[in-house]
């Protein structure tokens, strides 16, 4: 073992912490695992089971068979993209924000990183700003499959191809971005309380799948319950998804996890609000609380 | 810039009722090699973590590099390895280190130039996760000296090497010291640290007992004695010294006390018809002054004896053991399982 001396600083525009972060995330599979899960997800019950159900002649929902394939032609693709969102996609976002938090803890990558030099808030900011670089990518993709699935559906069935309207795909990417965000940030803050991926996980899968509806389903019995369903982080969320013109549940061949509970602007506003707590609570509690692990 | 590049101040860190670190004053000098022993559970790793910042101290203080612990200008200057190495597992060795570059805004090459130093260029572009106990470590101290800092801390570092790997480690520490770094080291080992350190702090049961140069400590002399019978000489031995300061070494008695107290131990020999055939003064190997001082007798001695003398004992090979005994060859063995 011999010494050698060549090291400098680089500047960058791109903070350190952000570009080591990008680092680590984007090679991470479980990323890429918990990606292709959603764009499966969104391509089977966004796509492929709705076409079939057209196909097979027996459709519900609004408008009956004619509405149903309206609804998988291309001017109508910012909806399948945000649809899903504030479950299902809700649901793998969660776990990739607590498995992003979570396993540093586990391997003990948080402990290399806290002394190497940033602060700890830096340093989560950093894996903020990577996590949103995933997000808008998985969006982008999702936008991207989704108008070609429609696109095909169009071409099949012999219709024109219209594109969607550009103000309502802006508003579904930014209300698909923010549902993910905050879900995102949810399972961050899961990550740092259970201090470890697996708990995070499966409380958090256990919290947005199964607590979250199973208060929404009792709430009409239990009056005080309603203001605590309204005011559930999913409900929100469904909301947000509604006012971009998701179907809500409560209408046949509606997305479970979408609800009109809320109209968009006071929805928009409470989702930010969650998402800001959760990733403030994260910062707050990473860096405050003793690493011995 | 100060001359002290860590001292600390009764630094302390209790965990509800236990003292994991109890009333901890140590001084590191700029350029030397610190060692600090003790068995495992002796509050080693907690006063590390407290001098990286990554817990707080209950009490007490302490400063690093001229600063606060923990301070992003401080954590600059220092690279760690606590416990157990910390990396991405999918990721290879090389691709870790260049994601704990990016966090210390270093380039590329100050990655090459610290996998060469510790030997792993050949194996870099492999998954972590496919390396060896000894790979790891190595890796680990690799991340530590990323960007050649003023202070390096590092935490058992020949942890699951090999002999060869270990008298690598030592050279590479030395080396590191040499060129001016100041390199904190802890070690159950006693050898290790009688090898490699300039200078040496014994901690025991959360407190500091010791501190000093090991030269310096191992001047401390003893008495040696041949004496018979031996197994009469021993009680006397004894009560002269507490059990602590006597050995015996084939035929001979071995007394840490004072030379000058040699007379009056004769004469309690003699009285116990004890013959003594020769006295000398002999210089104390690491090994005794652990001994005296973490015994239970020695006034010094934490309050929590238990805790010391069971979980530490010494080979003959002069080597601290507890779960990871070491066979003769010297390597390291952890309950059975040969690492």
């Amino acid at each position: 073992m011999t010494s050698i001396a060549t090291t400098r600083t680089v500047p960058s525009l791109v903070p350190g912490v952000v570009r080591a972060e990008m680092r680590r995330l984007l090679r991470w599979p479980v990323v890429w695992l918990l990606s292709g899960t959603w764009m499966a997800l969104n391509l089977s019950f966004g796509y492929l089971f709705p076409y079939l159900t057209y196909r097979s002649g027996d459709p519900v929902g609004p408008g009956g068979g004619a509405g149903a394939l309206a609804r998988l032609l291309p001017d109508q693709a910012p909806v399948a993209v945000v649809e899903g969102m504030p479950m299902f996609g809700g649901a793998l976002v969660l776990m990739l924000g607590a498995l992003a938090i979570g396993s540093g803890y586990g391997w003990g990558t948080w402990k290399s990183v806290f002394t190497t030099g940033p602060r700890r808030a830096a340093a989560l900011g950093g894996t903020y700003a990577a996590l949103a670089v995933v997000l808008v990518g998985l969006v982008a993709a999702t936008f991207a499959v989704d108008l070609a699935a429609s696109t095909a559906v169009a071409l099949a069935e012999d219709h024109a191809v219209v594109a969607p309207d550009p103000l309502d795909a802006v508003q579904a990417f930014a209300a698909a971005l923010l549902i993910a965000g905050m879900w995102a940030a949810a399972g961050t803050l899961l990550g740092a309380l259970a201090r470890g991926p697996a708990l995070a996980v499966g409380l958090g899968l256990v919290w947005s799948l199964v607590v979250e509806n199973l208060l929404r389903g009792v709430a009409g019995l239990l009056g005080p319950l309603q203001t605590v369903a309204e005011l559930l982080p999913g409900t929100v969320v469904g909301s947000v998804a509604a006012a971009v013109g998701a179907l809500p549940v409560s209408e046949p061949d509606g997305t479970p996890g979408v609800n009109t509970v809320w109209a968009g602007g006071p929805a928009t506003i409470l989702a930010v609000a969650y998402l800001l707590a959760f990733a403030l609570a994260t910062v707050t509690l990473v860096s405050r609380r003793d690493l011995a692990g | 810039m100060t001359e002290h590049v860590v001292s600390t101040h009764a630094l302390t860190r209790r965990y509800g009722e236990r003292v994991a670190v109890d009333g901890v004053s140590l001084t590191v000098h700029r350029g030397e090699i610190y060692g600090f022993l003790g068995p495992n559970g002796a509050g080693k790793t907690t006063t590390l973590r407290m001098l990286l910042g990554l817990i707080r101290p209950t009490s007490g203080r302490a400063t690093v590099l001229g600063g606060r612990p923990g301070a992003p200008e401080v954590l600059r200057r220092v690279g760690s390895l606590v416990e157990t190495p910390g990396f991405y597992p999918y990721l290879s060795g090389r691709e870790n280190l260049r994601v704990l570059a990016r966090y210390r805004g270093l380039d590329d090459g100050a990655v090459e130039a610290a996998l060469y130093q510790v030997d792993l260029t050949s194996r870099a572009k492999d998954r972590y996760r496919s390396y060896s106990l000894g790979m790891r470590q190595r890796l680990g101290v690799a991340a530590a000296l990323l960007g050649q800092p003023d202070l390096l801390i590092l935490d058992e570092p020949t942890n699951g090497l090999d002999p060869a790997g270990m008298a690598d480690m030592r050279d590479l520490v030395r080396s590191l010291a040499a060129v001016g770094q100041t390199v904190v080291l802890s070690s159950h080992l006693l050898g290790e640290v009688e090898q490699v350190c300039d200078r040496v702090g014994v901690v025991a049961g959360g407190r500091l007992l010791v501190e000093g140069g090991v030269a310096e400590l191992r001047s401390t002399r003893s008495l040696v004695l041949r004496v018979d019978p031996l197994v009469a000489a021993v009680p006397v031995a004894h009560r002269f010294a507490g059990a602590a300061q006597v050995s015996t070494e084939d035929d001979q008695l071995r007394v840490a006390v004072d030379p000058a107290r040699a007379p009056e131990l004769v004469r309690a020999l003699v009285a116990a018809d004890v013959d003594v055939h020769e006295v000398r003064t002999a210089d104390r190997s690491l090994e005794d002054v652990f001994f005296a001082v973490t015994a239970p007798s020695n006034g010094t001695a934490p309050t929590s004896a238990t805790e010391i003398s069971e979980p530490s004992r010494l080979n003959e090979q002069g080597r601290l053991t507890e779960q990871g005994r070491l066979t003769e060859q010297g390597r390291l063995t952890e309950k059975g399982r040969a690492v």
